[in-house]
């Protein structure tokens, strides 16, 4: 075990757990933030995305002891009222169906869309092809991108 | 949750149910303690008036509806609400929506899947709408001292002609001290205002901002997190386990091995489990209990056959589960060998045998298709607190009513000691209704007498799944001199379940006309997959009524159109299951919006199907390209008839759903087995669709009727199969048999 202080959603958190812990289950289990979702644990299907100094990652592939000084946003910290222009994009498209995979397709898009404001079809299919959803909402993620892209 | 302070609200609840038909109609005081976050932050006061078993009104104009079945992405959570309120004639925008209690007897089955949510409430909740606005009526009525004849109703408001008007929250106490009236009048389709007008998901916020709604979310102070070691190959059983490293791990709370079933348990029609031993690791977070699982000593031996008691579907017998270790390519072998013997005739119509005697020409295909992974994108889980008295588990689970019976012998509790709360699923697709899971979670806080959360891994979702099952069937069309279809004859058979539906289309369209099926038993555990039997058939039967076209010189979409004329207006056999009209109707309103056979889309790689199951009629037209030498859909044009469609955005997101994720298990789904183990066991070997293989454009289009409504969780993923097959033909000239398209199938 050991200690980690971690900026998560711009608050600093102590935590005591061992090195090798995934950020996916330190937030999941020990910091009570369950936005961010387990699907795979092997960086496949991007359920657990979250930001990383602004950068899409995958937690649950990402270890404790890897983070630093580094600040964590997670859909929780997303926005304080739902209301990231991603977030917005994603309520005026109806996407979710289940639901499940969304914060992590949410996470990948704002990610992308900082990085890349305007992307093309091509752009955005290749950055969230890491994000599975087994629903089949990927024309209204495309086309909420699209318009968070807009505003 | 409800006060239950001063009387036993099941009980009440039914004897009120008896007296209400079905519907329960009670009308009482409760005290909400937790109201619906959007409640709190209107500040409403903690009453409600209770007018219907779905309907909660406040004095300051909140609607609440609570929503009988569980949510699986269908879209439940809001289509139900506003069947509720489209009859109460309130304004949609006080409405808020919650889950309801897990209540077989207050809210009818309760059950998620077989298309039939919309289905099977469409009366009872709209009964339940017009039966509150009634008792509103009535307590205007006598409060204002006028004729309840003489009151109207618009968006939430009571009105005279006097002009006295009232909120029905004003009315909402009064009201629900009114008896319930038996019969009450719904709306005809031409007043529906709130029926057939897209509303936002009600859950919408919840899943954007990270809200804790599924299983994998639950959690209460002092739980602990649990995972399971099964067996490693289907025909294994546990033999002997050592812990003592595993036990020194940190976090580690307790390692043991528990039996599911005991000797002789009768098992219920879903009640199905891989493996009866298995090993449980139980510890404070999920981390740690992953690195323990790894540093168990555990050997495994071969389970040999297995007896097990069955009393669900079919009676009460016994079944023999063989031990074989099933391996891909023998299964093949087998499920060939299988198809040349004698199968059970399911129908017959006219002479067959002399059809295809007689015939100039015989067309014979074989279409073969493998296990495949529900991999909901939540992995199977579950909450479960097991008391001495009592127990609460929680989860996602499609048909909770179906698993407290078996709950209750396992706990050794009375049904109405158990409490399920049904939270969001991550995803069910069918395999939610299979709850061996809740057993495993419930038997795991039983041992530990503590509240735990049993979680699966990825890997242990897929390689101890409820898979669809392993299927084949051989078609044969007998042509004439005149290539005239005289005979047709499918065979099916699978392991362990025969696919074929003997009495849906081309049954009834052709003079002399044969099916029969086989089953192989096997030990590897199958169930529901969005249609499991239809969505193979519909893949193979309208591949190859595709080639019979194509063999007959027809247009495949005239040609379809030619049976389906003669079932509508001379059909043939008894029993056909499937409606001609509505049929053909799907058909021609994807020919129109297709542009099917248009001079613009003539250079065009198009594939068609069409398909009924679950009581609704749906079709695509698939085009195709190839891209980076590789065939892509890029674009889809749908048709379905299901009734009145209540929510249509809703319902065009289930159907663009279908469609994309009938493109990915066609293309890559496949789940096989070498001695007894599964060969895929995550994302990265087993290929699900992902962004950039979905098409850029799906048009949906929906027959305009005033037909009771019926679902979309099924309907329209099985034709997708077939379209993209024939699209395959066009594009690639090769014929596709065997699924997944895009990988190397063993010859059948």
């Amino acid at each position: 075990m050991a200690k980690y202080s971690l900026k998560i959603n711009g608050k600093t958190q102590q935590i005591d757990v061992d090195p090798s812990t995934p950020i996916l289950w330190v937030l999941r289990d020990h910091l009570n933030l369950p936005g961010t979702k387990f699907g795979c644990g092997m960086a496949m299907c991007g359920a657990c995305t979250v930001h990383l100094d602004g950068n899409a990652v995958r937690s649950c592939s990402l270890p404790v002891s890897a983070v630093g000084k580094s600040s964590i946003t997670t859909i929780e910290g997303l926005s304080a009222k739902a209301d990231h222009p991603v977030q917005k994009a994603w309520l005026e498209h109806d996407v979710a169906q289940c639901g499940y995979c969304q914060s992590g397709q949410i996470m990948s898009a704002s990610a992308l869309l900082k990085s890349n404001p305007n992307p093309t079809d091509e752009e955005i299919d290749a950055y969230m092809s890491g994000n599975i959803c087994r629903c089949g909402t990927y024309l209204r993620i495309k086309e909420a991108i699209k318009t968070a892209a807009k505003k | 949750m409800e006060n239950t302070k001063t009387y036993n609200r099941r009980s009440f609840l039914k004897s009120s149910a008896l007296a209400g038909g079905g519907m329960l109609l009670s009308f009482s005081w409760f005290s909400e303690a937790k109201a619906a976050e959007k409640v709190a932050q209107l500040s409403f006061p903690e009453q409600w008036s209770e007018l219907t078993a779905y309907i909660k009104i406040t004095p300051d104009n909140v609607i609440k509806i609570l929503v009988p079945n569980p949510e699986f992405g269908q879209n439940v959570m809001t289509s139900l609400p506003m069947m509720v309120a489209e009859e109460l004639d309130c304004d949609w925008k006080n409405v808020v929506v919650e889950m309801g209690t897990h209540d077989n007897v207050k809210y009818g089955p309760q059950f998620t899947g077989g298309s039939n949510s919309v289905r099977m409430y469409w009366k009872p909740l709209r009964n339940a709408g017009a039966a509150a606005r009634q008792m509103l009526i009535e307590a205007a009525a006598q409060t204002w001292g006028v004729p309840t004849s003489e009151i109207t109703t618009k968006a939430g408001i009571l009105s005279h002609s006097s002009g006295k008007s009232a909120r029905y929250g004003e009315m909402a106490a009064k009201a629900a001290t009114i008896a319930v009236p038996k019969d009450v009048k719904l709306k005809a389709p031409k007043d529906f205002s709130i029926v057939r007008n897209s509303k936002k998901n009600t859950e919408g916020v919840k899943v954007v901002t990270g809200k804790p709604l599924f299983g994998m979310d639950y959690r209460v102070d002092g739980m602990l997190i649990a995972m399971i070691q099964h067996p490693p190959a289907f025909g294994m059983k546990l033999k002997s386990f050592d812990a003592t490293e595993a036990k020194k791990m940190s976090g580690i709370k307790d390692i043991f091995s528990f039996k599911l079933y005991d000797d002789g348990f009768e098992q219920g029609g879903f009640d199905t489990r891989a493996f009866n031993e298995m090993i449980a690791v139980v510890g404070n977070s999920t981390w740690e209990v992953m690195n323990a699982r790894k540093k168990l000593n555990i050997q495994w031996e071969a389970a040999g056959d297995v007896k097990d008691t069955m009393n669900g579907r079919g009676g009460k017998r016994e079944i023999t589960v063989p031990g074989r270790l099933e391996t891909t390519s023998r299964q093949f072998e087998m499920m060939a060998e299988y198809a040349k013997k004698p199968a059970t005739q399911l129908r017959k119509d006219g002479d067959p045998e002399s059809a295809f005697k007689n015939a100039t020409q015989i067309i014979e295909r074989t279409y073969n298709a493998p296990f495949l992974a529900h991999n909901t994108m939540e992995p199977m889980n579950f909450f479960a607190h097991v008391q001495d008295d009592k127990a609460l588990v929680a989860g996602p689970l499609q048909a909770p009513g179906w698993m407290e019976p078996t709950l209750a012998k396992l706990l050794n509790l009375p049904a109405d000691k158990i409490e399920i709360q049904m939270t969001r699923m991550g995803g069910g697709f069918g395999r939610r209704a299979y709850g061996s899971y809740v057993y495993e979670a419930a038997r795991i806080s039983q041992k530990l007498k503590a509240p735990v959360k049993l979680i699966y891994t990825r890997e242990d979702d897929m390689t101890y799944g409820i898979y669809r099952p392993m299927y084949t069937a051989t078609y044969r069309a007998a042509l004439d001199a005149n290539k005239n279809l005289i005979g047709f004859h499918v065979t099916g058979g699978g392991i362990p379940e025969n696919p074929v539906h003997a009495n849906r289309f081309p049954a009834g369209a052709v003079d002399n006309y044969l099916a029969d099926g086989w089953e192989i038993p096997s030990n590897i555990t199958i169930g529901a997959f969005r249609a499991p039997r239809s969505n193979f058939n519909a893949a193979a039967e309208q591949s190859f009524l595709d080639e019979v076209a194509e063999a007959m010189g027809k247009d495949p979409i005239a040609f379809r159109l030619d049976l389906l004329k003669r079932a509508k207006e001379n059909p043939v056999g008894k029993n056909n299951d499937y409606d001609a009209s509505r049929y053909i109707g799907v058909l021609e309103l994807l020919k129109e919006k297709s542009g099917w056979g248009k001079p613009e889309n003539a250079g065009k790689k198009r594939g068609v199907a069409a398909y009924f199951c679950h009581a609704s009629y749906a079709g695509h037209v698939v085009d195709m390209v190839m891209r980076d030498g590789q065939p892509y859909v890029e674009s889809v044009t749908s048709a379905v008839d299901c009734g009145v469609v209540v929510n249509p955005d809703a319902a065009r997101n289930m159907v663009q759903g279908a469609v994309v994720d009938g493109i990915g298990q066609s293309f890559y789904g496949a789940l096989t087995h070498k001695d007894g183990a599964a060969e895929q066991n995550n994302f990265h070997n087993y290929r699900m669709i992902r962004h950039n293989e979905a098409p850029q454009k799906i048009d949906v289009h929906f027959v305009e009727n005033d037909i009771d409504p019926t679902g979309l969780g099924e309907p329209p993923f099985p034709p997708v199969f077939g379209a993209v097959a024939n699209a395959l033909f066009k594009t690639t000239g090769k014929r596709y048999y065997n699924q997944p398209f895009m990988s190397e199938q063993p010859k059948s």
